[in-house]
């Protein structure tokens, strides 16, 4: 893929906004693939979460906020406990998550869950998710 | 001892054999959980965007109500106590947010309550030598994989009160219980927590990992702290034989239920009937064991 660099699309606003929300520095990775490597929903993702930084890094957010991968995350925090740079990119996630459902609404479908499964599932399921996936 | 005690919605709910089990057996060695007057949800997630100090509300309102009980608050629920903690750190490290939160809920707080997660108090306040003079039904040759998950561990600075990578907490419990204590990768390793609500199939993916982790350990039980993490394990496993051929499901205990076993005590209400893979058969054997 040719990507043609300026500093203005590498520091356009989407990524400023990703810096902004989530408070980390998308520039401190230098692509170890740590992350990539300990990520325990990678198996399931359309693009690792080295891929999501290094998309980042170069201003290309857009395809970022179509994948399929931040809304995989659980935050389950071994990419940061891992990275060897101390970024914490499960905050990276929530914040594409977050660009998204700003403009487009809840990534979620409460009708969808019957009442039986209402019902059987604990509250720490739901809220969670609805925290994570609901604006 | 006495301290206050946070059960959080999961444990008040679907969670509550894990409740009544953590009740029971850590009064039995000598640690008297007080419910804690008026609790409120701690929101089941730590808010990742940075300026968002709504979410932190209602944890930060748990904290001001343990303030007036004593100085910690213990909760089972490894979830609460991940969020209860990091909240707590962030505002006794955070003025001017904390000034911001305290504004919006009415308090004067400033991250005085010490957050304890419950396995962490039996550890270092109990002791688990402690526990294991009080065992009256050691649960001899049962080989038990302790499955910690992510909250009581990550983030390590902010949360862990054991090695994030090799966490031995529960099994040194599990050992003074009696039960050998079986070692396994995943032991850490996500289980997919409320991603099931969008996506069964990706937790079923994640807890099979797992499982046949501990399970090629030699596994007959498996152990945790996480009422999530216990859902999604034992759930996940009726699905499991038919997707994954030969596979034999393995019952998923909390802690706290073979705690309640070992010391001899009444487990009828340790919510027996809510297991997916029905425990029952194991448990009466370890009785019968003992008898």
């Amino acid at each position: 893929m040719r990507v043609r660099l300026s500093a203005e699309s590498v520091h356009n606003e989407l990524v400023q906004r990703i810096e902004e929300y989530s408070g980390q520095g998308l520039m401190a990775c230098y692509q170890c693939g740590k992350c990539a490597a300990g990520c325990p929903v990678a198996f399931a993702m359309d693009m690792l979460p080295s891929q999501v930084i290094r998309y980042a890094q170069l201003g290309l957010v857009e395809p970022l906020l179509e994948s399929k991968t931040i809304w995989l995350c659980a935050a389950c925090q071994t990419c940061y406990t891992r990275c060897p740079k101390g970024i914490d990119l499960s905050r990276i996630m929530e914040a594409l998550r977050e660009i998204v459902m700003l403009e487009k609404g809840s990534h979620i479908n409460y009708d969808a869950l019957t009442s039986e499964e209402q019902a059987d599932w604990p509250q720490q399921a739901f809220i969670g998710g609805f925290r994570k996936y609901s604006v | 001892m006495k301290v206050s005690y946070f059960p959080g919605c999961t444990l008040n709910t679907t969670g509550k054999g894990f409740d009544n089990a953590v009740r029971a057996s850590a009064a039995a060695v000598g640690l008297d959980l007080v419910e804690l007057p008026d609790w409120n949800c701690c929101g089941a997630t730590y808010p990742l965007i940075i300026d968002n100090m709504l979410e932190l509300a209602a944890p930060a309102h748990v904290l001001v109500a343990a303030q007036q009980e004593g100085s910690i608050l213990t909760t089972a629920c490894s979830t609460c106590y991940n969020v209860l903690k990091r909240t707590n750190k962030f505002i006794q490290e955070h003025e001017e947010e904390r000034d911001r939160i305290n504004t919006f809920i009415e308090a004067e707080y400033a991250g005085e309550v010490e957050v304890k997660d419950i396995l962490h108090m039996l550890r270092d306040d109990v002791g688990f030598e402690a526990i294991a003079d009080k065992v009256q039904l050691p649960l001899k040759d049962l080989k038990v994989a302790s499955y910690y998950g992510c909250m009581v561990l990550r983030p390590p600075n902010e949360v862990a009160y054991d090695d994030p990578d090799h966490p031995t907490s529960l099994d040194d419990l599990v050992a003074a219980l009696g039960a050998t204590p079986v070692d396994f990768a995943h032991k850490n390793e996500c289980c997919g927590a409320y991603l099931a609500v969008k996506d069964e199939s990706i937790t079923r993916e994640m807890v099979y990992a797992i499982l046949r982790s501990a399970q090629n350990a030699g596994a007959e039980a498996v152990v945790t702290n996480c009422p999530l993490c216990q859902f999604n394990l034992d759930k996940q496993q009726a699905e499991m034989r038919k997707s994954y051929a030969g596979y034999q499901p393995v019952p998923i205990f909390y802690f706290s239920q073979l705690m309640g076993l070992a010391l001899g005590l009444e487990t009828e209400d340790y919510g027996w009937e809510r297991h997916y893979v029905d425990a029952r058969p194991l448990v009466q054997k370890l009785l019968e064991g003992a008898s």
